[in-house]
Formats: C-alpha cells, sequence, structure tokens
C-alpha cells in the first residue's frame, strides 16, 4: 500500500497523471471515494498520463465515456447503480476484460465484480485538514500492480 | 406535412405530433399533440436513473403512447409524412428503444425518417412557444447530463461556445440535493426548499474559469458544498436546508447567467433562449431576465413541459431537418455521446 498525501485538486492531479503514465492494456483502476473527495480530478489526470486529448467529464449521466488515445480509457461512473446486478447489464465486462485501460469511480459498490488483479484508489478529505487536502490510499491487488505502486512511489517521492 | 416524434434517450417515454405548412420557419406550426409518460417514480427509489430499468420500461410503454399521441392529435398512421428520433446523445439502451421503433414506422409506412440530436432538440422547443423567435441567438441548454453555450447561427448551424469541463449543471443539484438529503430529481427539490431559504447565506466559490472562457466547471462547488455539510456536522452545527439549498443555486445561477450574457454580447446578438431541464429552474429564469432586461437582451425560454424531455422539441429539429437536409439514412447508430458539431 502508498499513501500520499495532496495540498490542492492540482497536486491530486499531477499524482493521477503519474498513475496514468504507468498503464497498460487491460488494466483496471478502482476509485473510491464520497462526492467531491476528487475522483474525476484523479481520473483527469490518468488521461493526461495516457496523452488522451479533450475534457474527462464526469460520466454519471451516461456511465461510461469513452476517449481513444495511445490507448483507449474507458472512464466509468457506477454512482447511480448500486449493485454489481445492474452494472452488469451496462456490459461492464467487455471493459474490464478489453484493451483499454478501465478507471471506476465508486468502485466500493460494486467489488464483487471487479477483477481480482486490479489497483484501488480511495480518495479522502482528512478529519480536521485544509479543504483542499487529500489523502490519497493506493493499494494493489497482483503482482503487476505491485511492481507499478513501487515505480509510482519512487517517481512521485523524486517529484518529477 | 404532418412530423411524428419520438423520445427515449433517459427516462421519459414521449411522443408528439407536429404539423407544419412546409414552410421554413416556425410561425406557422401547430403542435398536435405532446405525450410524456415518466419514469421518475420508478427511479427515484433509486436516487436516480438505472439504464437497464430506463430500457424495459420504455419497451413495455412505446407503443400504447405513440398510439395516445396519434390519438390525441386526431390523426392516423396514414397522414404522417415523416417520423423523428432522438439517436443520441443519452443512455444507449434507451435511446434504442425509440430510434428502433422511428425506424420500424418509416419501414412500414414508406415514409422519410430522421434521426435528431437531443441538445438539438431541447434548443427547438423555444421555436414551439415563441413562434416569431428566428435566428441568430444564443442559447443556454443545462440537464442532468448537459451544461453547454450554444450560438445557433441559422437552423442546422451552430457554433458551440462552451461546455461542463467535468459535471452537468442538473447533476451538480442532484448530487448536492443528495447530500442534503432531498428527493430526486433534485433540481426541483431545491428550486422548492431555495425559494424558504436565503441565497447570501453561503458565499459558495463560482467557477468562472480563465477569461474569455464560455466553459463551465461545476464540480468545485459541489465539493465545496460536501465539505461545508461535513464541517457543520462534525462540528455539531445546526444547518439550515434552505439556506444552503439558496446559497447553492445562487452559485450555479450566478455563473450560468453571466457567461450566457457574456456568450449575447460577443456574438452581438439580442436574444439569449434558455433551454433542457434547468430551463425550469425560477431563480435562473428570473436572475436572467433581470441581468438581461438591464443590457437591453430579450430571453426566452420554454414553458416547464418543454423544458424537461419530450417529444415535440424532436418533432420540431425532425421539421426543419427534412426540409434542410432532407432524411437520415435507416442504418443510423444510436450514438449515447453525439456532439452538435
Amino acid at each position: 500500500m502508498f499513501v500520499i498525501k495532496t495540498f490542492s485538486p492540482e497536486e491530486t492531479r499531477r499524482i493521477g497523471e503519474l498513475t496514468g503514465r504507468l498503464l497498460t492494456p487491460g488494466d483496471v483502476i478502482g476509485l473510491i471515494g464520497y462526492l467531491g473527495a476528487g475522483k474525476t480530478v484523479f481520473t483527469q489526470g490518468i488521461a493526461k498520463g495516457m496523452n488522451i486529448k479533450g475534457n474527462i467529464t464526469s460520466p454519471t449521466f451516461t456511465l461510461i465515456h469513452e476517449h481513444m488515445g495511445r490507448i483507449p480509457l474507458y472512464h466509468v461512473d457506477v454512482y447511480r447503480l448500486t449493485t454489481p446486478a445492474d452494472i452488469e447489464t451496462i456490459g461492464i465486462e467487455d471493459y474490464l476484460y478489453g484493451d483499454g485501460v478501465v478507471v471506476l469511480e465508486w468502485a466500493d459498490q460494486v467489488l464483487s465484480i471487479l477483477p481480482d488483479e486490479r489497483l484501488d484508489i480511495t480518495i479522502r478529505h482528512p478529519d480536521g485538514e485544509d479543504d483542499n487536502v487529500r489523502e490519497i490510499i493506493i493499494k494493489p491487488y497482483g503482482q503487476k500492480y505491485e511492481h507499478m505502486i513501487k515505480e509510482l512511489s519512487s517517481i512521485a517521492c523524486r517529484g518529477d | 406535412m404532418i412530423i411524428i416524434g419520438i423520445e427515449t434517450s433517459c427516462d421519459e417515454t414521449a411522443v408528439a405530433v407536429l404539423e407544419g405548412t412546409g414552410d421554413l420557419s416556425p410561425s406557422g406550426l401547430n403542435l398536435r399533440s405532446n405525450i410524456i409518460a415518466s419514469q421518475v417514480k420508478l427511479h427515484r427509489q433509486f436516487g436516480g436513473v438505472v439504464p437497464e430499468v430506463a430500457s424495459r420500461k420504455h419497451v413495455e410503454t412505446i407503443i400504447p403512447v405513440i398510439e395516445k399521441a396519434l390519438d390525441k392529435a386526431g390523426v392516423t398512421l396514414p397522414d404522417i409524412t415523416a417520423v423523428s428520433a432522438t439517436y443520441g446523445p443519452g443512455l444507449v439502451g434507451a435511446v434504442l428503444v425509440g430510434l428502433s421503433a422511428a425506424k420500424a414506422l418509416a419501414v412500414a409506412l414508406n415514409i422519410p425518417f430522421i434521426g435528431v440530436n437531443h441538445i438539438e432538440a431541447h434548443m427547438y422547443a423555444n421555436f414551439l412557444e415563441h413562434p416569431h423567435l428566428r435566428p441568430p441567438f444564443v442559447c443556454l441548454v443545462v440537464s442532468g447530463g448537459h451544461s453547454d453555450l450554444i450560438y445557433l447561427r441559422d437552423y442546422g448551424d451552430y457554433e458551440v461556445l462552451g461546455r461542463t469541463r467535468d459535471d452537468a449543471a442538473g447533476e451538480a443539484f442532484d448530487k448536492v440535493a443528495r447530500a442534503l438529503g432531498l428527493d430526486y430529481p433534485g433540481g426541483p427539490a431545491i428550486d422548492e426548499v431555495s425559494k424558504g431559504g436565503n441565497p447570501s447565506a453561503v458565499r459558495f466559490p463560482r467557477a468562472f474559469l480563465e477569461a474569455g472562457s464560455y466553459d463551465f466547471s461545476f464540480s468545485g462547488l459541489k465539493t465545496s458544498v460536501v465539505n461545508y455539510l461535513a464541517k457543520a456536522q462534525s462540528g455539531g452545527e445546526e444547518i439550515s436546508v434552505p439556506d444552503i439549498a439558496a446559497s447553492f443555486q445562487e452559485a450555479v445561477v450566478d455563473v450560468l447567467v453571466d457567461k450566457t450574457l457574456k456568450a449575447a454580447s460577443k456574438k452581438h446578438t439580442p436574444i439569449v433562449a434558455l433551454a433542457g431541464g434547468v430551463a425550469a429552474n425560477s431563480r435562473l429564469r428570473q436572475e436572467l431576465y433581470l441581468r438581461a432586461q438591464e443590457r437591453g437582451v430579450d430571453v426566452k425560454y420554454p414553458s416547464p413541459i418543454l423544458c424537461t424531455d419530450n417529444a415535440a422539441m424532436v418533432t420540431c429539429v425532425g421539421y426543419f431537418q427534412l426540409l434542410l437536409k432532407g432524411s437520415s439514412p435507416l442504418d443510423l447508430p444510436a450514438s449515447p455521446s453525439l456532439s452538435l458539431e
């Protein structure tokens, strides 16, 4: 597990960007955090790191936004879907086991349908801290993702 | 000419019948029927639209709603000149139901089929109620899924001046309503409760973004409301839901009105129009009207029934599009993230 503290949305976006640079086809990221935690901001960073152009807006309404880049980014938001049965009906498996990167917001609502190997990223506002402070907890499941966070922690600490 | 229109992009199954003279002008349009079967009650238990539930409901409802719209209009299928339907943007499974029904009608009756953009349709709701309205004008389309500032240069000719960079305005209303413990849909709930609140109680941030930008951002505002609530809760402070709702609404309205009027001035147009579900918000209408009047700008908006999703607006685009560009191909696919340009 790797925990990092950020002090502004820009810094949160930056951690997303560093993460985005390390992603390869088939990767799955589950984002967890309350309304306003910064899930979409983090995803905007991931997209930047993946060299994806264009706005990354909230997919709450249409559930899935597909962004084409070096690798496709499938930005999924299950805010309005509370059971795994609901989310299966949108054909999520095709994305989860496809050729792109899947970033899934509100992943904690549908844990049972997620692949066993993935990166879970929880973003929270620590009690008592300034409004813009966030704690980002990155948890790998599987060897591939353990390597990934080792690399991420070394880059993030170098600060480049 | 008699055009039937079908709209199933989200949670309303809607069919309408429009009669027109065949002139390229809204003056002779006569809306013969406008039937909307709402699924709001069905989705309220989930706090939002569940796509698969919506699609299934559309399948059950579409034929009876078509029959009712024809009946109310006093026409029968052989009277129909053309059939139009929304093909995007929207929930793909939901869009497909109306789109397939429209194509089936077109084939069975051997009449033209016209695929309609849902955002364009929202703007055209204004022509149905303002027969003297003519392009060019600036239109703000705000709903649960969209926040677009559009310059309508002419029928079928648009320039997107700005759009949201994160959350749609209506989405922010829904999410803040949920955080405040209010009902779904959040827009009407916040509008109502705000009437008893003080809009200056809390100064929430307004995201105007960089100078000259017509884009919107409502995610930071949402975060700010959530932070405010969390702080009040942990400090044991009592909160006033009407005050917070009114203050949040004020921040949204402030930015929407400011950018819409700036866009009108940039485009040198004396007319601005509102469209989409959030256009039914009473505070937005009032504030836009007041601030536009100071600048000598005329404001148009549809009545609430034509702001939220409906098929009358689809028939209206269908009418103009058929005259200007002719019919659409029958293999036109549903396009969930269709844009205007």
